[in-house]
């Protein structure tokens, strides 16, 4: 009997730590979301959203050529990005094991691991060098952060696809690289299109490698070979910046950075959203 | 007889691991042939090999020949995807394509070969339907998802995927042995309609089922043809004293 009393109680015990360690992880979430929504949202206006940065002194002004060039960035990473990641995904699930597949697992593995700002420093000579500051070098290092996220995810989500599924297609006579992009893929579609979503996310959130490849810009986009302006760069930018006017911005930046990253993460579920 | 397949010399491997052993046969065409054999005896093997199912997975490997309609289907240039194509195939487990409804699962191999007229496709799906004795349950909600349909159902459903693109044999793999008696009889009576036009080669467990079904019967054991022969014969007056003892239960 006092064995079983004391059973219960530890067993509240440990209930109550987990419902402790839920609310301490919950709390700066929150905090986070909350300030960012009540500051953010006092600085939105009209304005705020068709103009474009305003000069030190200028009151008033807005974000839009940083929401047209972070979705151009995100846009152009993306392109190079995904293809890419999908690619190897497919060949790390659907390939076999082989030495070149270890290689290649490996290889995203240091790749996922590697500070952000090393990628851009890695751009910056690669392109910025040759190129000058530009929105071409910024995409390419944040698609180089993009590619190891998206293959791991693409891979992981394919290999959970039943082998039967797959033989079921092949004995149907369908190519082998046909079953894969259309049958295969359906059913590892909502976990794939999760992937790329943290991806995105993931690299709209990036201002270093931004900073280091293209630099802050308070134009709107002039070509790819030049900069365009950037909603983590701004808020950064902006936050260490003496100006009021720019430090309001910055809460707004980041209203807008956060409410973007949700926009393509809900457009997206909408959109994969299957029947069954 | 028309012979649809003639095998000679077949042998199959996974890595090292030797287990089908210089097979033998030659099976009738629009006539039901039965494997029959202890777990392990090769038996899903032997029909992986007749549609080039086998070497998909890793370290398996083939030698012999494998005539379907006097063309071996293992000469260089021959493409196992137009194998394929002709000869269908039934899992064991029914495996509908999950995110998939009734009507994507009969299209998608029509699809994915490049038919896209709704016409042909409507035609298509109604005849593979019709022909897998599912329609009248389905016709209502082709639009539903194949995972809501039965166990039976399902596996109607992956017969009737198969059909759709027109195949010569069917190949099917224990196709009742995860039904119920009720819908595993409904496959047995679909089986021998089908059989008027298909070649049909069915693998099975259950006796009763090769007696009812087939026309012939091949006896496998331990990778190897023991006995083969009209399914008459073969039940009730087996010439090998393997068979005797396999049929009449003593050892399975
Ligand atoms: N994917 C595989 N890899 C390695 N060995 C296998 C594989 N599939 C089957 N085998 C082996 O091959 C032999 C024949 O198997 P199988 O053809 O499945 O027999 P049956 O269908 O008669 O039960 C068995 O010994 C089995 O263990
Ligand atoms: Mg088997």
């Amino acid at each position: 009997m006092d064995h079983y009393k004391f059973r219960v109680v530890k067993n509240h015990l440990v209930q109550f730590l987990v419902y402790l360690a839920l609310f301490l992880a919950l709390v700066p979430l929150f905090s986070i979301l909350y300030e960012v929504v009540v500051r953010g949202f006092s600085t939105i206006s009209i304005e705020f959203f068709i103009k474009p940065t305003p000069t030190v002194g200028e009151v008033g002004g807005g974000v839009a050529n940083a929401i047209q060039g972070t979705l151009i960035t995100i846009g152009l990473a993306s392109l190079i990005g995904v293809p890419i990641g999908l690619m190897s995904g497919i060949f790390l699930s659907e390939y076999g094991e082989s030495k070149l597949s270890v290689v290649v697992r490996f290889l995203h593995d240091v790749l996922m691991g590697i500070p952000s700002i090393v990628i851009g420093v890695f751009a910056y000579a690669l392109i910025t060098l040759s190129i000058g500051f530009s929105v071409i070098a910024a995409a390419f290092a944040l698609s180089v952060i993009m590619i190891p996220i998206v293959t791991r995810t693409t891979e992981e989500a394919l290999k959970l696809v039943p082998m039967s599924i797959r033989e079921a297609a092949i004995a149907l006579g369908i190519p082998r690289w046909k079953a894969t992009v259309t049958v295969v893929f359906s059913g590892a579609k909502k976990a794939i299109v999760t992937g790329l979503l943290l991806s995105i996310a993931r690299i709209a959130g990036e201002s270093a490698p931004v900073l280091v490849t293209m630099g802050f810009w308070r134009w709107w986009f002039a070509g790819f070979d030049r900069p365009v302006a950037n909603l983590a760069l701004d808020i950064f930018i902006f936050a260490m910046s003496p100006f009021k006017n720019w430090l309001t911005l910055a809460w707004g930046s980041a209203l807008v950075l956060i409410l973007l990253v949700l926009g393509i993460s809900v457009a997206a579920r909408v959109l994969t959203k299957g029947r069954y | 007889m028309a012979v649809k397949f003639d095998i000679q010399n077949l042998n199959a491997w996974f890595g090292s691991m030797h287990v089908l052993k210089n097979i033998n046969m030659k099976i009738e065409e629009n006539a039901v042939t039965a494997i029959i054999g202890p777990s392990g005896s090769g038996k899903t093997t032997f029909l992986r090999c007749l549609n080039r199912m086998h070497e998909i997975t890793p370290g398996a490997r083939v030698s012999g020949k494998v005539l379907f309609n006097g063309i071996n289907i293992y000469d260089d240039g021959v493409d196992p995807v137009m194998i394929r194509r002709k000869i269908g195939m039934v899992f064991q487990k029914p495996n509908p394509f999950p995110m998939m409804s009734i009507y994507d699962n009969v299209a998608v191999g029509l699809k994915l070969n490049g038919i896209r007229d709704k016409k042909i496709l409507d035609a298509a799906v109604r005849r593979s339907l019709e022909l897998a004795n599912l329609w009248d349950e389905v016709k209502g909600a082709l639009n539903k998802s194949g995972a809501s349909l039965s166990g039976g159902q399902q596996q109607r459903l992956c017969i009737a995927r198969a059909l759709a693109v027109e195949p010569e044999v069917l190949l099917m793999d224990e196709p009742t042995s995860a039904l119920d008696p009720i819908a595993a009889a409904k496959i047995e009576a679909l089986i021998r309609k089908l059989a008027k036009n298909y070649t049909v080669v069915i693998v099975t467990h259950n006796m009763q089922q090769a007696a009812r079904v087939s026309d012939y019967t091949a006896f496998f054991y331990l990778g190897e043809l023991i006995e083969y022969g009209p399914t008459k014969q073969i039940f009730e007056n087996p010439k090998h004293e393997l068979t005797k003892r396999y049929i009449t239960g003593e050892f399975g």
